[in-house]
């Protein structure tokens, strides 16, 4: 116990963990949210016509708890983490990391809640109301100010690669909510406002948020994720330090362009959305060198690949990371995009993303984390492996079905009988959508299982870390008595 | 300066990062309020024909926006032929120019809504929003019973004040409302006059009957008047088949 001791006084674990575990409560939440949504496209009787729990008040529900919720408790959870290792000194101030732990729970708890009696700004990625906005931006604040201060102790020279994606999420990030949220409320006392923006300008601010919620809430920090834990897990240093730094300079410069390229086609100027696509294109080059270095690092461990199911989720987080970074562009072409824009291939596309690299990313590293954060081995392998196969055979059936779904629809929608007709009704392609979206809903049931697994598990761990620093204590105890 | 410079001084770091940052927003938002071709100009004998929402509209969008309509429904139709036999002329810029927030949408569960005015009745429009199986046997979307409850007008005009301070032409002085009887006409500027907002609420609702209920003023009055009024600002027979598309 003397180690973990100090460890526990060098480092402040108290904070890693309640992050990790609202990170696992968040991901059982939003993700069943998720899964009745999508049941409720392939049964609609699911709506129950219950205000609450129609499909357009719990849409925002799924995404706010999975991003934010989920995706965000993980970056914090994770973040803490590594900066503390890698600059070997303590988090910057118990109070104020406490603060950020509180900011942000109420903060994601608070708009759930509010989406489902229908407060919302009606922003997508972004539907908080002002009052919510405005303790994200105070919660954000705070989490930048501890993680500078924290760098700023390091006792090593060099600032971790996996802190400068930290560092360019936690700035993009703030710029990103900042400028998208600008609204005025209707009164001190309405959660009601109106954008600041309108029309082709807020289209544009809106997208360029957007994406960068992707590019950087979703991508850059996660790769900062990937930077610390594949290394930790495979044993082995990152494959190319060059490349880490080419990719870091590329990827966080090239993001910020490619928002355009969900209004392709639209009252956006035409150069804006040539610029997004070209600048989608170039993407894939520092997208793929994060994926190639990431790939190449655990390259030397793969015997490793039999025996740890954190490497299996790892290096199946890569390869769907690669996937859609290379599908991201193909669907930015205009020509493309014609076709997948408003369609359920988007939806695919942003699952293959978000459940294959994003979820898959988490999984591994808090599948590192747990038993580090309460000193005891994983209560079950053999669950960590269920979990493993559950999420995979769920994304594929999930992504395939909506290839199938919207890359159908697409065609049924452009396709003209032989007098130049439309071939198809839109309801006759609302129908055609059925099989898939069954299909879509197993994949999510799946991935869902699997996530619950992974609750269960990791509080028997929970529990069994605690039953044996009890044992140990009594002993110790005993000894000294 | 060497790579080895900004790893080792967070101070750098951050500086340089925030510049890296910054610069494909600016390049890509900033010329858009600046660049005037962005938004087109469309006038009839000298009038803009593209109005803001009346009080009761304007209570229907936020409605609109309070169900997430926008999750499945896009209000912005392309330039392709198919589109263009389902919904018609593609959506001009000027015709969001006063939706705060946009609602372009991003996705099409349901049809795009961008010129669902007129298209449909009144009537069709209540019992669709009521249950749409009983108009649309295969639909998916979601029945809005509820939408027959009462509507709340009481802040339609604090809502119209917040939309004037982010540039909506809303009046609510003399010169304001000579301005927009210049731009818009008469009969549109008196719709726009925030201090008769509540009484132009209940004259729509009532006059409109939009819900097939002439007394109460239920949310469904607010939300098929939102409806009705989707596309109908510009009349295309009015411009030549090319007017548009010089802004593209």
């Amino acid at each position: 116990m003397a180690h973990s001791t100090s460890t526990a006084e060098q480092y402040n674990y108290a904070i890693v963990r309640k992050f990790t575990i609202m990170t696992i409560v968040w991901g059982v939440l939003g993700m069943t949210a998720g899964l009745y949504i999508a049941s409720e496209l392939a049964w609609p009787f699911l709506n129950f016509e219950i205000a609450e729990i129609t499909f357009g008040r719990l849409r925002p529900v799924h995404t706010t708890l999975v991003i934010f919720g989920f995706g965000g408790s993980a970056l914090f959870a994770t973040s803490y983490y590594v900066v503390q290792r890698t600059c070997q000194a303590r988090l910057f101030s118990d109070g104020l990391a406490n603060f950020t732990f509180w900011g942000w729970q109420i903060s994601v708890g608070s708009a759930a809640i509010s989406y489902m009696f229908g407060y919302t700004q009606a922003r997508e990625y972004a539907e908080m109301v002002w009052p919510i906005d405005l303790l994200i931006a105070v919660t954000w604040v705070a989490y930048l100010v501890i993680y500078v201060m924290t760098l700023r102790k390091r006792s090593q020279p060099h600032i971790y690669v996996a802190n400068w994606f930290f560092i360019a999420f936690i700035l993009a990030t703030a710029i990103l909510h900042i400028f998208n949220n600008m609204a005025v409320p209707v009164g001190l006392f309405s959660l009601s406002s109106y954008s600041l923006h309108a029309g082709v300008q807020d289209a544009m601010t809106q997208w360029w948020y957007g994406h960068n919620a992707v590019g950087f809430f979703l991508t850059a920090a996660f790769l900062g994720m990937m930077y610390y834990f594949i290394p930790k897990q495979a044993g082995r240093p990152v494959y190319s330090y060059r490349l880490s730094i080419i990719h870091f300079w590329a990827l966080i410069f090239l993001y910020m362009w490619v928002g355009a390229h969900h209004l392709h086609w639209t009252a956006l100027p035409d150069w804006t959305s040539t610029l997004a696509a070209t600048f989608s294109i170039l993407l894939l080059m520092p997208s793929w060198g994060g994926m190639i270095n990431g790939i190449m690092t655990l390259s030397g461990a793969w015997d490793k690949l039999r025996t740890d199911p954190v490497i299996r989720f790892m290096i199946v987080s890569l390869s769907f990371y690669g996937m859609s970074t290379f599908e991201g562009p193909l669907m930015s072409l205009k020509s493309v995009n014609a076709l997948s824009h408003y369609t359920d291939w988007t939806i695919g596309h942003v699952h293959s993303g978000a459940l294959g690299w994003v979820a898959m990313i988490t999984f591994g590293s808090l599948y590192h984390l747990v038993p580090r954060l309460w000193d005891t081995k994983m209560y079950s392998d053999k669950l960590t492996y269920l979990h493993f196969w559950l999420a995979t055979i769920g994304i594929v059936l999930y992504i395939s079905a909506l290839w199938v779904a919207g890359i159908g629809q697409g065609l049924l929608l452009r396709a003209f009988d032989e007098y130049g007709n439309l071939a198809y009704t839109f309801i006759e392609t609302v129908s055609f959508l059925h099989q898939p979206y069954v299909v879509r809903s197993l994949g999510g049931l799946f991935f869902v299982a699997g996530m619950v697994i992974m609750a269960y598990n990791v509080a028997m761990t929970i529990r069994q870390g605690k039953r044996e620093q009890a044992e140990l204590e009594a002993k110790l105890a005993a000894k000294l008595a | 300066m060497k790579h080895e410079t900004i790893e080792t001084n967070a101070g750098w770091l951050i500086i340089l990062t925030l510049i890296v940052i910054s610069i494909g927003g600016l390049v890509e938002i900033v010329p858009l309020y600046f660049i005037s071709d962005t938004i087109e100009t469309v006038k009839v004998d000298g009038k803009d024909t593209i109005r803001p929402y009346s009080a009761l509209e304007l209570r229907g969008r936020d409605i609109y926006q309070r169900e997430g309509c926008y999750l499945c429904h896009s209000q912005m139709i392309r330039p392709f032929r198919d589109e263009d036999l389902r919904y018609g002329h593609y959506s001009l810029a000027a015709e969001s120019q006063f939706d705060h927030p946009f609602q372009w949408g991003s996705k099409r569960t349901g049809p795009d809504l961008a010129r669902v005015g007129k298209k449909y009745s009144n009537e069709w429009h209540v019992q669709h929003l009521i249950n749409p199986r009983n108009v649309v046997k295969e639909s998916i979307m979601p029945g809005y019973p509820w939408l027959m409850q009462p509507l709340e007008f009481k802040d339609v005009a604090d809502r119209m004040r917040a939309l004037k301070v982010v540039g909506v032409p809303y009046s609510e002085s003399t010169d304001g409302y000579e301005a927009n009887v210049k731009r818009y006409g008469k009969e549109i500027a008196d719709k726009l006059n925030i201090i008769n907002a509540e009484s132009n609420l209940i004259a729509d609702a009532q006059n409109g009957n939009f819900d097939g209920n002439r007394e109460d003023i239920t949310e469904m009055d607010a939300m098929v008047a939102y409806l009705q009024v989707l596309g109908t600002m510009v009349d295309f027979s009015k411009f030549e088949e090319d007017h548009f598309a010089k802004f593209r």
